[in-house]
Parts: C-alpha cells; sequence; structure tokens
C-alpha cells in the first residue's frame, strides 16, 4: 500500500512530523542561515560571462581622443548653472545643436506629498534638456540612452561635459545602428521619471509634464553617468533599481569586460575585488558586498537614475566616477573610451538584452549567484512555515485526549468568527498605518512643533505602536472565543505569512528574505502559551519596524561609516519618510507591502501572543 | 574520313571531359556578427571570377547584405584582411539571391533546376552533363546538418539526395563540394552519387574557427579555413597546373586547428590529375591545328555510338548498381500470435501462484 493512504504508516508519519517538529524548524533555519552566508563564498558562485552572441568579446577600437575639451565644457556648464541658478537650458539647447543633436526640452512640475528634507525640496519645477543624433543610416525604430544628472552645487559637472564630448565625438561615426539620445535631467528621479513617462506616454504617478516632442525609437539599454572630478581613481557600477528590479547581468558583465579591456579599476557597491577568498577575511569581504547589494535591493528605491528604466523593460545602470586618493588616477579621455567601447557594443544589438540572468546577487563585479542557487536558502525558510501548518492542522484534525472543549460541531462557526475578527482588524490598522501619515500632517502640525516630514514620520511610528495595544481592546469589546481558537487564527497566519513572503520573494528575494529571517520564528515559535513578556519583547525586537532600524545600523557598518545613536535614529527616521515619498513619486512598493501587508500579518502573531 | 582521323585527338583533348564551367556560392547565415561568412563567399568568388568564370555562370547566394549594414563603419566594403587591406566586395559584385531568398528550398531548387519558369536567367544554374560545377557552402553548421537563415536547416541527407537528382539529369560532369562551417565533414559523409569530391574544413566533433579579428569594424573577417584557402587561390593563374592534391594540403592543423577533411572515393578520375583550374577557373582549352577542313562536304558523324557513349558510360560505372539496387533489410520479428500467447501463459501462471485477490491491485 501507498506510503499516505495506508493509516498505520499515515499515523508513524505524523507522530514522527509532530515529535521532530521544533527540531526540524531550527534545523531548517540555521541551514537557509547557512546557504545564504555560503552564497559569498568564491567556490559557490560563477564567473560572469557575456552571454549574447550579438556582442562578443571586446573586440572594438576606441579612438575617442576629447577628453581635456569635455572637461571644459563641464567647466562652462559649471558656469552657466551657477549663473542660472538651475538648469542652464538654453546654453545646453544651444551646444547640444552645435554638436549636430536635434534638441527638445520637457518642462515638468510635481507637488511632494509632504516636504523632503534630504534634498530640501517640496515644490518640484524643472526641465529636462535632451539631444537625439540620429542614425545615419538605419531606420529610427531603436535608441540608446547616455543621461547625466544636472545636480545642484557642484556635482556631476565632469558628468555633463563627457556627456557632451561624446556627443560631438559619436556625431561623426557612421556606424550607429540605432539613435542615441543624450538627456540631461534636472532634479535626479522626478526628471528622470518625468521624462520616461512623457517618452512612453504612461502617467502612472501623477506627475504634470509637457508631452515630448521628438522620440527615437524604443529604447534598448541606458546608462547614466555621475561624475564630479576632474580624475577618478574608480568607476563604480550601481545596478540596483525600484522595487528592487536589476538589469540584465549582460550589462554589468559588459561593463566588467571594458574596464579589464582598458585597465579601469572598477568596482561595485564601492568595494574593491579581492583576490585571497580562502582567507576569512576575503570572505567576509565578499559577505560585506553580498550583503550591501541585499540591502540596497531590499530598499526597493531606485540606487541611481538608471533605475526608473528598468521597469519599462530597458537595460540600464548607473556608472559612478569615485575619486579616493590613491596613485592610479584615470583620466577623462579613458572613461570615454570606455563609454565609446560599451555604446558600440550595445550598438550590435539586434535585440533587448535577454541571454543572461535578470535575477542575481555579485558578490563582486567578476562572480554572480544566480537565482537558483539563492532560491533553496529562502525555500528553507518557506518550509518552516510549511512544517508549522502542518503541525497545527494535524492538532486540529485529531480530537485532543482530555476534551474538555465543545464539540467539534460547535467550533466551526465560531472558528471561523474568531479568524476573521483579528484578520479585519489587522488589516484596517495596516489601512490606517498606510493613508494616516500623509492626510493628517496638517493636524499633527497644528498640535505639535514638528515640521511636516517629522510629522509624518512619527504619525507612521504612532500608528505602528498603537496597534501594539489592540489584542487587550478587541478581546474585551467581543465575545470570549474558544480555547482552541487561536491554532485556526495561527494557521491561517502561518499560511498567509508564507504565501506573501513567498511571493515577495519572488519579485524582490533581497526583500523577502530579510522579512523572512526576522518573522518565520516569530510565526513558528508563538502561542499563547510562551511567557508573555519576553515573547512580547522578542516579537517586537523582530517586528518590521526594528528590523528596519538594525538595517539602518548594518548598513552603516558595511559603508565603513558607522554612526551614533542619535544619527542613527535621525536616519532611520529619514528612511520612512523616503519610503514613502517613494511610493509617492515613483511607486515603489515597499511601504505598501509593509504596511498593508506585512504589519497586519504580524499583528495576527501579536494577537495570538495575547490570546485570552 | 577526316573526321573520323579528328575524333582521335579530341579525346585526349578533353581528357577531362568538361566543357563549361558553374560555381553556386553560398553564405546561410546573416546578422552583423556573422560578417565573416559574408566575406568567406565573397573571397571564393572573387578568386573563382578572377580566373574566368563570368557572372553569368556563377550563382551567389548571400544571406545578408554586410557592405551596406548600418554597422558597418566603411560602408558598401567588406575586407577579408584586417587593417582592411582586401575588399572583396569591389565594385562589380552581382548577387543573385539576396537576404531572405537564400532558403533551403531556393538552395535545393537551383542545384536541381525545379524553378518556376518565371524565374530570371541569372537565379538558375544552367549546367549539363558536360559542366564541372563547384559549390561552396558556409555559416554555422553541426553534426549532419547546416542552418540557414536562423530559422532552418539543411540535412546532409536531402543534400545527397540533391545531387543524386543531379546525376540522374544529367546535370553535371564533376562536382567538386567545398564546405567551411563546423563539423563540416558530416556533411558530406552521405554522398553517393558519382564523380563528386567534397572538402570540408573540420572534422565531426571540431569547430571551424575564426580568423583576423578587425577592431575597427569590431567582427572577425574570416574563417581560417577560407582565408588559407584564399591566399592558395591567389597564387593560381588560369594556367596554372596545380592539382587537388595541392588543394587537399591547404590550411594544416598547425594553421587551422581544426582538421580539415576531404573526400575523393566516389571521384572516378585520379585528384591528382584533376586541375584547380578544372573547378575554379573557366579555361577555354584553344589548339592550334595545320590541318584542313573541307567545310563544303556535309560533316557525317561516323560514329553513332558517341551519343551512346554518354549512357554507356554511366552504365559501365558499377557504383550505381551497387547504391540504388541494395535490397532492403528486414529484421525478423517472432509470430505475432506467439508474443500474445506467451503474454497469456505468464499471467496464467502468475495468478494461480497468488492468487486471484491480487487482482484488485491492477483494477
Amino acid at each position: 500500500m501507498g506510503l499516505l493512504s495506508d493509516p498505520n504508516r499515515r499515523r508513524a508519519l505524523i507522530s514522527l512530523l509532530t515529535r521532530l517538529n521544533a527540531p526540524i524548524c531550527v534545523v531548517c533555519y540555521m541551514a537557509g542561515v547557512a546557504w545564504f552566508m555560503g552564497l559569498a563564498f568564491e567556490p559557490f558562485t560563477l564567473r560572469t560571462y557575456m552571454s549574447e552572441n550579438a556582442m562578443g568579446s571586446t573586440m572594438v577600437e576606441e579612438r575617442f581622443p576629447a577628453g581635456e575639451r569635455a572637461l571644459g565644457t563641464g567647466r562652462e556648464f559649471s558656469a552657466h548653472k551657477k549663473k542660472a541658478g538651475g538648469m542652464p537650458v538654453d546654453w545646453l539647447v544651444k551646444t547640444m545643436q552645435s554638436r549636430g543633436l536635434e534638441v527638445f526640452t520637457q518642462r515638468f512640475s510635481r507637488r511632494l506629498p509632504f516636504p523632503d528634507e534630504d534634498k530640501e525640496r517640496y515644490m518640484v519645477k524643472g526641465t529636462n534638456v535632451y539631444g537625439i543624433l540620429r542614425a545615419p543610416r538605419a531606420p529610427r525604430t531603436e535608441a540608446l540612452v547616455l543621461s547625466a544628472p544636472c545636480s545642484p552645487g557642484d556635482d556631476n559637472n565632469q558628468a555633463v561635459g563627457v556627456l557632451l564630448g561624446l556627443a560631438q565625438y559619436f556625431r561623426n561615426q557612421v556606424f550607429w545602428a540605432k539613435d542615441i539620445i543624450f538627456l540631461v535631467n534636472e532634479h535626479d528621479l522626478i526628471g528622470m521619471q518625468a521624462w520616461l513617462e512623457g517618452y512612453h506616454h504612461t502617467n502612472t504617478t501623477g506627475m504634470d509634464w509637457s508631452p515630448l516632442q521628438g522620440r527615437g525609437g524604443s529604447i534598448q539599454a541606458a546608462l547614466s553617468l555621475e561624475l564630479s572630478s576632474d580624475v577618478v581613481t574608480s568607476l563604480d557600477l550601481v545596478l540596483e533599481g525600484l522595487n528592487g528590479q536589476l538589469p540584465n547581468l549582460d550589462l554589468a558583465n559588459l561593463f566588467y569586460a571594458f574596464c579589464q579591456k582598458i585597465g579601469v579599476l572598477c568596482t561595485t557597491q564601492g568595494k574593491l575585488q579581492r583576490n585571497d577568498w580562502d582567507s576569512v577575511s576575503g570572505y567576509s569581504h565578499a559577505v560585506q558586498t553580498m550583503m550591501l547589494m541585499v540591502m540596497k535591493q531590499a530598499s526597493g528605491r531606485p540606487w541611481g537614475d538608471h533605475g526608473l528604466f528598468l521597469r519599462y523593460h530597458i537595460e540600464a545602470a548607473t556608472i559612478k566616477g569615485i575619486n579616493s586618493f590613491r596613485q592610479y588616477k584615470t583620466d577623462a579621455t579613458t572613461i570615454g573610451r570606455l563609454l565609446e567601447g560599451m555604446y558600440r557594443k550595445l550598438n550590435n544589438l539586434l535585440e533587448r538584452l535577454h541571454q543572461s540572468y535578470f535575477f542575481y546577487l555579485m558578490p563582486s563585479l567578476s562572480h554572480f549567484v544566480s537565482i537558483g542557487y539563492y532560491m533553496p536558502a529562502f525555500g528553507l525558510l518557506a518550509l518552516i512555515l510549511l512544517l508549522r501548518a502542518l503541525d497545527l492542522w494535524i492538532q486540529l484534525a485529531t480530537p485532543p485526549t482530555f476534551n474538555l472543549n465543545p464539540p467539534p460541531s460547535q467550533m466551526s462557526s465560531p472558528g471561523v468568527l474568531s479568524v476573521l475578527t483579528p484578520l479585519v482588524i489587522s488589516h484596517l490598522t495596516g489601512v490606517a498605518l498606510y493613508t494616516l501619515p500623509i492626510h493628517f500632517q496638517e493636524i499633527a502640525v497644528e498640535h505639535f512643533p514638528v515640521s511636516e516630514t517629522e510629522a509624518v514620520v512619527l504619525t507612521a511610528i504612532a500608528v505602528y505602536t498603537a496597534g501594539l495595544a489592540l489584542p487587550h481592546n478587541t478581546h474585551r469589546g467581543l465575545f470570549v472565543p474558544p480555547f482552541n481558537g487561536w491554532k485556526v487564527l495561527k494557521l491561517v497566519a502561518v499560511l498567509y505569512l508564507a504565501v506573501l513572503l513567498g511571493c515577495t520573494a519572488l519579485i524582490n528575494f533581497s526583500l523577502g528574505f530579510i522579512l523572512a529571517l526576522t518573522l518565520v520564528p516569530v510565526a513558528a515559535f508563538v502561542t499563547p502559551d510562551v511567557p508573555k513578556a519576553l515573547s512580547a519583547f522578542i516579537m517586537v525586537i523582530l517586528s518590521p519596524a526594528c528590523t528596519l532600524l538594525f538595517s539602518v545600523f548594518l548598513f552603516q557598518e558595511l559603508q565603513e561609516m558607522p554612526v551614533s545613536f542619535l544619527d542613527g535614529w535621525m536616519l532611520y527616521l529619514s528612511v520612512i519618510s523616503q519610503g514613502i515619498l517613494d511610493h509617492a513619486l515613483y511607486g515603489s512598493l515597499v511601504y505598501p507591502l509593509v504596511a498593508l501587508l506585512v504589519y497586519p500579518c504580524w499583528l495576527l502573531f501579536w494577537n495570538i501572543l495575547f490570546w485570552k | 574520313s577526316h573526321a573520323a582521323i579528328k575524333i582521335q585527338p579530341m579525346r585526349q583533348f578533353f581528357s577531362s571531359g568538361h566543357t563549361n564551367n558553374w560555381a553556386v556560392l553560398v553564405c546561410t547565415s546573416r546578422f552583423w556578427f556573422n560578417y565573416r561568412h559574408v566575406a568567406n563567399t565573397l573571397s571564393v568568388y572573387r578568386s573563382v571570377k578572377r580566373l574566368g568564370i563570368p557572372d553569368s555562370h556563377i550563382v551567389l547566394m548571400l544571406a545578408d547584405d554586410m557592405a551596406c549594414n548600418h554597422r558597418n563603419p566603411k560602408p558598401a566594403t567588406v575586407f577579408s584582411h584586417k587593417n582592411m587591406e582586401l575588399n572583396v566586395y569591389g565594385d562589380d559584385v552581382e548577387v543573385d539571391y539576396r537576404g531572405y531568398e537564400v532558403t533551403v528550398e531556393n538552395f535545393l531548387r537551383v542545384l536541381t533546376g525545379r524553378l518556376p519558369p518565371s524565374t530570371p536567367r541569372s537565379k538558375r544554374l544552367l549546367s549539363d552533363d558536360r559542366s564541372n560545377i563547384l559549390i561552396y557552402l558556409t555559416g554555422h553548421g553541426g553534426n549532419g546538418f547546416l542552418k540557414f537563415q536562423d530559422s532552418e536547416e539543411i540535412s546532409n541527407v536531402e543534400l545527397a539526395d540533391a545531387f543524386e537528382q543531379m546525376w540522374q539529369k544529367r546535370r553535371y560532369n564533376e562536382l567538386l563540394f567545398i564546405i567551411d562551417t563546423c563539423q563540416g565533414a558530416s556533411m558530406y559523409e552521405r554522398f553517393y552519387s558519382p564523380n563528386l569530391m567534397a572538402l570540408a574544413s573540420s572534422q565531426v566533433g571540431e569547430d571551424s574557427l575564426s580568423h583576423q579579428p578587425d577592431l575597427a569594424i569590431g567582427v572577425h573577417l574570416m574563417d581560417r579555413y577560407t582565408f588559407y584557402l584564399l591566399e592558395f587561390l591567389e597564387d593560381i593563374h588560369p594556367s596554372s597546373k596545380a592539382n587537388m592534391n595541392d588543394l587537399f594540403k591547404v590550411c594544416p592543423k598547425s594553421q587551422c586547428v581544426s582538421t580539415p577533411g576531404h573526400r575523393t572515393d566516389l571521384f572516378l578520375r585520379d585528384p591528382g590529375s584533376a586541375l584547380i583550374t578544372d573547378f575554379f577557373g573557366s579555361v577555354r582549352k584553344v589548339e592550334i591545328t595545320m590541318e584542313t577542313i573541307n567545310l563544303t562536304e556535309p560533316i557525317h558523324f561516323v560514329n553513332e555510338e558517341r551519343q551512346k557513349e554518354t549512357y554507356s558510360y554511366v552504365d559501365q560505372l558499377p557504383v550505381s548498381e551497387i547504391i540504388h539496387q541494395k535490397p532492403k533489410q528486414k529484421d525478423w520479428h517472432p509470430p505475432d500470435g506467439f508474443i500474445l500467447g506467451l503474454w497469456t501463459l505468464i499471467l496464467l501462471v502468475f495468478f494461480k501462484t497468488y492468487g486471484m485477490k491480487h487482482l484488485k491491485h491492477i483494477f
């Protein structure tokens, strides 16, 4: 007879499951964490390689000569920027036209839901300027984009200079098969969002922009350049985009291949690669690089102007020039040649980049881990939830030996209601957490001496903390639920968490994994029987808000800029406000996910802990 | 009388057996990164034209236009040597099948002559039984197939059958088949028609490698085998006496990395007696005679056997007998009823031993 259909064997399996449930859960958790840490170990990773046949090797001759002239143009741009007090639109239009591009501008304006204290803006008005280099012999069906942000102050002047220098050089070549769009965007991400929405005729975030007069065909790839010094010592590649989306790995492979060919020092996450993978410090370096990528991806915000292209299935990356105090310096001509080589190779593309991976982690620029290798780490954590659900199901299905409860027929109807009430109340609290901070900021500003941003953030924290008081209050108001009702609620909550984390991990593995690391132990061990005070404390420590707090400190540590507790707390508040702003401005999904789904799920477990 | 005496020297005169030359040159791959395949084909075209075969006797099939590709930094050129030494596109290239017209169906129709009546003459292979044909294929291939246009393939069996159709319709006298792809030797394994000689750039399991990386253009310009073949052919002039054995020596393993192969068992002459110009050139034979011919008398062909000669020539070939009339081997099967009875016996013994209650496991 089969394993599951034979009653004897089934009973044996079930007893095995119930007896060993806790040990297996612990083993799975440790295995999941160990698997994740092992991903950075070099023998478990693969070397990066070019998958796209059309791009082939770096066999191209780069001849860009005019680095110094580009830097001169950058200085002119800086002077005009100071004079105009923002984007020097007329000068840019004139310069691009003199280089033979078709120049167009786009005006945009946006009122933020509350003032952004990091970038000091509230009512944003700006202009994007872009010039299109038409391919001499090709039909206007495809395009490539090179962009540089127009930043306030002294930042990114050299980036615009190199962009204009490359535009002039590219104009003299005959081998372009795609149009190249040179874009200078104002107010970094907001301007980029306006441009992309105008280009693709979508309006998802409620911004106000003038329609684009000139277009270049469907965009195949985009690079964003950030360069703030005349010479650089290394080039950093930023890949993480909106909602943790990553460009195709072939773009990173292309960048790395050219860095090796030209001999420029290249990094990812700002960390140089090390060769000693078998030593402890080498391994920890790789772990740090990977953890930085994981945290950046989990935050769901675009870490460069390229991050917004990914939503339109345009592979994009940001290249940042870093000037640390190192002996070997790279000048603007070499940077121009690297970009020229990359664009010539992208020019050879016949289809969008699709041969390489879209989901990966990079412990260094030359090694990667693909989704097939890192997903089991999350799978092991999700397994714990499934084992717990099975355990609860078995307990609910078999009648207990000492039966003090009402007969099973009576259990079903109060059972459903006892589950539904906490569910509805938790989700209502989640909705409150999502909507109240922004809507009540005026009232908060009237009553308390805080700025709008602080009002929003503190309201969010207040609603979050108020949710902790719920179980005590709701139980008094409603009927007394039966003794075993918490098991049904826990079963529902565990399955709900499993589905939620699973879906999150599929789209944004880092976010799903970090949430799983903290929420799965909570889901696994919480029952009304555990010691209340200690468990409450542990649950609060493992709740999403505290996870975020610890992540902020960890992130600063990994970037080798550790902060004191007070600075860390201010940073934490600004992270919350940035998260809410990202959601309003660009459609980032982390804040709604946490407020509307993860927090209510956690509240369900809080309810179970305080079950009476 | 006089005519009868002339037959003898004419037999020597036409010792090679062919009176005209044709070439079918095919490049099967498209896309900019397959630049080298077009350059390969154009190099062979250039040599063949230089040695005398006119455009009217060349069928050139190029699957993509590299010279006018948007990515070509030197438009209207196709180079075969790096640093742009040799432009094989020139200014008098006549491409007969271009772009999407290069398909397996069109290729086979060209070979077998089964073209619709509206097909222009430049797209037809109008060969007869005294034509020597050079067929050159290049592109991406594998064990037993050649890829056309990234969407279809021709197998070695189809190619062998096409050549057999050509033989049965007497569309060639002798045929030289050259292929430059990965695992090219697999394409001539299945040939069974007489008078075929084949060369390939690599054996089964080997890849043919590219050569001449050019940084200014950004692609590889040639494949190794054809590159050295072109260098070899540049030394051949119309009166050259180099023969096929020299051709077999082109591109040894030290230069080609892969091992070129050839097949001569179906060829009836000794390969040493076949000149390079028998296939690559169109040599007009001229013999100056001191004797006079009386043109007032009508010339009667003395021996009618000359016409029959073509058929008897064929009938002499033992090869066609063996290959065409081989009986098909049928495998022996035991009679049908025997198997049924055997299984019934097994089932009965089983149920007898273990009892009928086990039947419910099956149902």
